[in-house]
């Protein structure tokens, strides 16, 4: 039985007469890694600066270690936030910024010191403690940051778009640092982003919001393969969505016929006859002339090689059909007819939401 | 075309030398070298080199107005200090409209004469001003309080007058510290007192040093309002050089005075300075 570090009940807030937050319920485990994920304004900072008691829940309750903490000012919480442009005070040095926390918390001389080098140590930061926030680089101030986050022994670190003012490298780098800086320490990381790929290879788990309701918790694969709805599918990776009513269905097969009177055969066990569904098919699952396969028609419009991947653009009626082919395609050229296929268990099936 | 920049460059920087140079530097040279120069009995100055006008300054008479006017500049500038850091931390925390409207609401005052405002503080003030006669009316109290003509007088104008000047300085440096740096520090264990000494005193300090000045300096020098509020029974170092120059025609004894506030509130700023003081926002809205 995992432990509930972070527990959010009946959870709304509101902005005047504007609902950011609408109900959630959610309970955070100890040492996980967990991830809110959203389009901006969808309220993922909101939930994140509730839990570090920088705003306050409209109603509902806030839990930290089982400890009712919604009324609790910053300073009550044993919690730490990691801001987006950092906030490094601008006059201490890197030494005094870090030395912050445990300062406040009157922690005697000697003590601060040592805890301060092993902090350095561990953001890989010996040798910086006389230094300026200015004279540092993006990203060797957010290690100063997470360092003067987690030398308070926080219960959570609280990460809000932490990697997001960094160029495209460095952020990689820093993404599998915090991960093992997380995995080390042992330490509830609360991370919040609107990158969809810094979600999928961080996390333990993801919460997908939307327009401040919860569409989906689930680990990385879950939610990527087991998109619960269109707009997650969307959200996470690239779909292809093909959209069409349930004609007949047998013990193995369910037939969706699409507008074009085109049949797609699928898996599922949820929907009933004539119910309206969306089959959804990642790229890198869409196959090109496989023969005996061809389970629709198209023409190549664009192809796009990009080192790793070749992206080929397939028009297929009056949609763009996206697939991925690894390494660099010499099969295929612009204007080519070809048929389009995927192995059948790949197509999700989710039901088609109204007015899509 | 280096040249041609050059001289659209001193073109437009005209102006401001013409000006520097007719209104500032020359009036402070002549100023400078008539403290040198002996006054005769009849107003006139005898052109000698001579310390004598400084010695004279040493007099216990002298000394003590030059005390005196240090201590109300000082508690002026304290006093400024104590209102004006709560309301700028209190308008900084507005909306952004909210806070143009504040900060133009303090300079209008501006736009009325400083001496007729001073008068209207007598209304306020005086035995039978509007502040006494609800406190006696209320019977909150028996007795009118002497709130003019002494140095409480004095003080109140002063600061009065010379608050805007402590006020938008330091909202200037204030409203550059980020949000995040205040949410921050809170997050990081620190009460709302705790920020300001260590985050919010430290970064507003050359507006605070740069404040003081502009508060500190006309302090020593606004005769009017100790005259208004004074009652002539007090004297100023701005009271000091305005009679030696208009009323005992002792020029160079009144230029001597002068020189020798330049010089100490110069001091103040080099001190300061050395002291690694930055004073990169004076007063810039």
């Amino acid at each position: 039985m995992k432990k509930v570090i972070v527990k959010l009940e009946n959870f709304s807030k509101k902005f005047g007469e504007k609902e950011i937050i609408k109900d959630i319920n959610l309970e955070i485990y100890e040492g996980e890694f967990l991830t809110f994920l959203g389009s901006s304004g969808c309220g993922k900072t909101t939930i994140l600066r509730s839990i570090s008691g920088l705003d306050t829940p409209s109603s509902g309750k806030v839990y930290i270690d089982g400890e009712d903490v919604t009324n609790f000012e910053p300073p009550q919480r044993q919690v730490n936030t990691i801001f987006q442009n950092y906030a490094l005070f601008p006059l201490m040095t890197v030494e005094k910024n870090i030395a912050f926390g445990l300062k406040m918390k009157k922690v005697p001389k000697e003590e601060i010191q040592k805890r301060v080098t092993k902090m350095l140590d561990l953001v890989h930061l010996n040798g910086y403690e006389k230094r300026k926030p200015k004279e540092l680089s993006g990203g060797e101030q957010q290690r100063v940051s997470i360092a003067r986050g987690l030398i308070n022994n926080p219960k959570v670190l609280l990460l809000d778009e932490p990697l997001s003012a960094l160029d495209l490298k460095l952020r990689k780098k820093m993404q599998l640092e915090l991960k093992q800086l997380q995995r080390k320490l042992g330490i509830t990381f609360i991370y919040v982003t609107h990158d969809q790929e810094e979600a999928l290879s961080m996390s333990d788990r993801i919460v997908v919001l939307k327009d401040g309701r919860i569409e989906q918790i689930g680990t990385p694969v879950e939610v990527y393969e087991n998109p619960k709805s269109l707009y997650v599918a969307d959200f996470l990776g690239e779909a292809n969505v093909f959209k069409g009513k349930i004609t007949d269905r047998n013990n193995k097969y369910t037939l969706v016929t699409m507008q074009d009177g085109s049949v797609l055969k699928c898996y599922e066990k949820q929907f009933n006859l004539e119910d309206m569904v969306s089959l959804v098919v990642r790229p890198e699952n869409i196959k090109i002339n496989v023969k005996n396969k061809a389970f629709l028609r198209g023409k190549i419009v664009e192809q796009v090689y990009d080192g790793a991947f070749t992206k080929i653009h397939i028009k297929y009626e009056k949609q763009i059909v996206k697939s991925m082919i690894s390494g660099n395609d010499k099969l295929h050229q612009v204007g080519d007819e070809v048929t389009i296929s995927w192995d059948i268990e790949d197509a999700i099936v989710l039901r088609s939401e109204d007015g899509e | 075309m280096a040249s041609k920049k050059r001289i659209i460059k001193v073109v437009f920087l005209l102006p401001v030398i013409v000006y520097s140079i007719f209104l500032i530097f020359l009036p402070l040279l002549y100023i400078f070298t008539i403290s040198f120069y002996k006054s005769d009995s009849y107003g006139g100055m005898i052109h000698t080199i001579t310390f004598e006008n400084y010695w004279e300054l040493f007099d216990a008479v002298y000394v003590k107005i030059f005390l005196q006017s240090f201590i109300i500049a000082i508690i002026t500038t304290i006093i400024c200090v104590l209102i004006a850091y709560p309301f700028v931390l209190a308008v900084s925390h507005k909306k952004k409209q909210t806070q143009q409207v504040l900060m133009t609401m303090v300079m209008v005052p501006f736009l009325t004469n400083s001496l007729i405002r001073m008068y209207g503080w007598i209304v306020l003030l005086r035995k039978s001003g509007i502040i006494n006669s609800l406190l006696t009316g209320l019977s909150i109290i028996d007795e009118p309080l002497p709130l003019m003509y002494n140095n409480l007088g004095i003080v109140i104008g002063m600061v009065y007058t010379l608050l805007p000047f402590m006020i938008l300085p330091l909202y200037s440096s204030v409203s550059t510290i980020e949000n995040s740096l205040l949410e921050a520090s809170s997050d990081l264990g620190a009460n709302k007192i705790k920020t300001f000494f260590h985050i919010i005193l430290p970064q507003t300090f050359p507006g605070l040093f740069n404040g003081a000045l502009m508060v500190f300096t006309p302090a020593l020098g606004y005769f009017f309002i100790v005259d208004i509020l004074g009652g002539g029974k007090i004297m100023i170092l701005g009271n000091l050089i305005k009679n030696q120059f208009l009323t005992a025609r002792n020029w160079p004894l009144g230029a001597a005075i002068s020189v020798t506030i330049l010089l100490i509130i110069t001091i103040v700023i080099l001190v300061y300075r050395k002291l690694g003081g930055k004073m990169d926002d004076l007063g810039g809205v």
